[in-house]
């Protein structure tokens, strides 16, 4: 068979397993989504508090915030992943928790890796919104309170932007998730591939797991998702960026 | 008034009568829009106080309320054209069927009924000029402070901008503060005139008055055009 065949091969059977909606397949998808979905609702939240505080009162350690913010938007993912590991081990801080391998230990890193982001790209769509903008709600009669909700608004398309780009980002961080998570699937077979459906084994995970098994037709099933995913998240976030 | 140590207005000192039109003119740079900005609270002048119908000012909240600043190049909020000249209205807490009446009267006043539910970031330059006018005068200020509102207009609209001014002088007997260097808009529109030259004003007086016997030769040099600047 040559290098061709093989490729052409893999596609087509890749193809037939999403078509046929295959449980392995379905359920690694299935947790890719709620694990990445609930550590961006959470990371929402407190990004918008945070950007809330920052951009519009005054407390100590202010700055130190933002610094530390800064330096969350770089953090590599395998650095957060054995941060949140050491934490949740049974003797770290955490390890009453026991949520050694489990998705919401995913969670968890997730949210400490895309909160930062989050809060970044909020912060900066806030600060875009100009000068003139707030002292045309004053000008108008508007209060303190109404330049903060106006800012807000203007901001708004921005804040989506940055919640879809911190999902773009969880959907294809691997090495945090693959740490805390373990990627493992329960045992016995389903659909003739892979081991059993998933329980910490995400689109990220699964790929690397599969390639290294040298079952490439699973891959790159798992690959076209994930690719879809991630580019219909920007096609998205794109959208609300032209409509600012 | 001071930016930094840059001192831009000084020894400012006359009245505006309730009522009437006065226009603000002089060279660029000159202080003028600085001027509406104290007036409007946007800045603190170093020292000095404004007196609104000779009384200490109540707040600035409830001062502010009762005039209306319209800025050089106006801020647009990305919203309808209607939300966008609704916003004085709803921030004062009124009633909304008079917001959509007061709304639309505003509309029907700059020429543009019918156009309610565009984004007004799409308007074009003179049609979001004449929006942020009727965001300005849609809640009836007692005090209207117009900052170059011709500027970026073609001379029909202009005509209708200046037509409106003294419309809503004559029909609210709104005090208007027109900062311009427009001469011929201030022979047009204009009771009284103040010159503003670097900072300092030189010269107060009736529009018949400084048009026809001023009382500084600067004066009489700007008037005419020969001002360097
Ligand atoms: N925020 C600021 N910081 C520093 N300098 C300023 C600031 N705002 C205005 N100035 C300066 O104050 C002076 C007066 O400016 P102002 O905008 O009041 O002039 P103007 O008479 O309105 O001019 P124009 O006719 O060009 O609009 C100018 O020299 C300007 O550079
Ligand atoms: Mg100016």
């Amino acid at each position: 068979m040559s290098s061709a065949d093989f490729l052409i091969q893999g596609i087509i059977r890749a193809f037939e397993l999403i078509f046929s909606l295959n449980p392995y397949i379905l359920s690694i998808t299935g947790v890719s989504i709620k694990v990445s979905g609930t550590a961006t609702i959470l990371a929402t939240f407190t990004a918008i508090l945070l950007a809330f505080a920052i951009s519009f009162l005054n407390f100590r350690g202010k700055q130190a915030l933002v610094t530390l913010i800064n330096t969350g938007m770089g953090l590599p993912p395998v650095f957060v992943g054995l941060f949140v590991f050491l934490m949740i081990v049974p003797v770290g801080p955490l390890g009453f928790l026991d949520i050694v391998y489990t998705r919401e230990a995913m969670i968890l890193a997730q949210y400490i890796l895309i909160t930062p982001i989050i809060t970044g790209i909020c912060l900066a769509s806030i600060k875009a919104v100009p000068q003139s903008i707030i002292e045309t709600v004053h000008t108008l009669g508007g209060t303190q309170k109404d330049a903060v909700i106006e800012t807000l608004k203007e901001a708004r398309f921005g804040m989506i932007t940055a919640i879809l780009a911190g999902f773009g980002r969880a959907l294809a961080e691997v090495g945090a998730i693959l740490i805390v998570g373990g990627n493992i699937a329960y045992t016995g077979s389903v659909g003739g591939i892979g081991e059993g459906l998933s329980k910490t084994r995400t689109l990220t995970t699964a790929i690397t797991s599969e390639t290294s098994k040298g079952d490439i037709s699973t891959s790159i099933a798992l690959g076209i998702i994930l690719i879809s995913l991630v580019l219909s998240v920007n096609i998205l976030a794109n959208y609300f960026q032209r409509t600012d | 008034m001071a930016f930094g140590n840059k001192e831009v207005l000084r020894n400012i000192n006359f009245e505006i009568k309730e009522g009437e039109i006065f226009a603000l003119i002089g060279p660029s740079g000159t202080g003028k829009t600085t001027f509406l900005r104290i007036l409007n609270f946007l800045e603190k002048p170093i020292k000095g106080e404004i007196k609104y119908n000779g009384m200490k000012t109540p707040g600035v909240l409830d001062t502010r309320r009762r005039m209306s600043l319209l800025f050089q190049t106006p801020a647009i909020f990305n919203k309808s054209v209607f939300e966008n000249v609704a916003y004085g209205l709803k921030v004062r807490g009124i009633e909304k069927k008079i917001v959509e009446k007061k709304v639309n009267e505003a509309l029907n006043i700059v020429g543009l009924a019918g156009m309610e539910n565009q984004n007004a970031r799409t308007l074009s330059g003179g049609e979001a000029q004449r929006m942020a006018f009727a965001r300005a005068i849609v809640y009836d200020p007692e005090i209207l402070l117009l900052d170059e509102p011709t500027a970026n207009l073609d001379p029909a609209n202009v005509t209708k901008i200046e037509e409106i001014i003294k419309r809503i002088r004559n029909e609210r007997r709104t005090t208007i503060v027109l900062a311009t260097h427009n001469i011929p808009q201030v022979r047009r529109i204009a009771d009284r005139v103040g010159i503003l030259l670097n900072g300092e004003l030189i010269e107060v007086n009736s529009k018949d008055g400084i048009f026809s016997k001023p009382k500084d030769a600067r004066s009489e040099a700007f008037l005419k055009g020969e001002m360097i600047y």
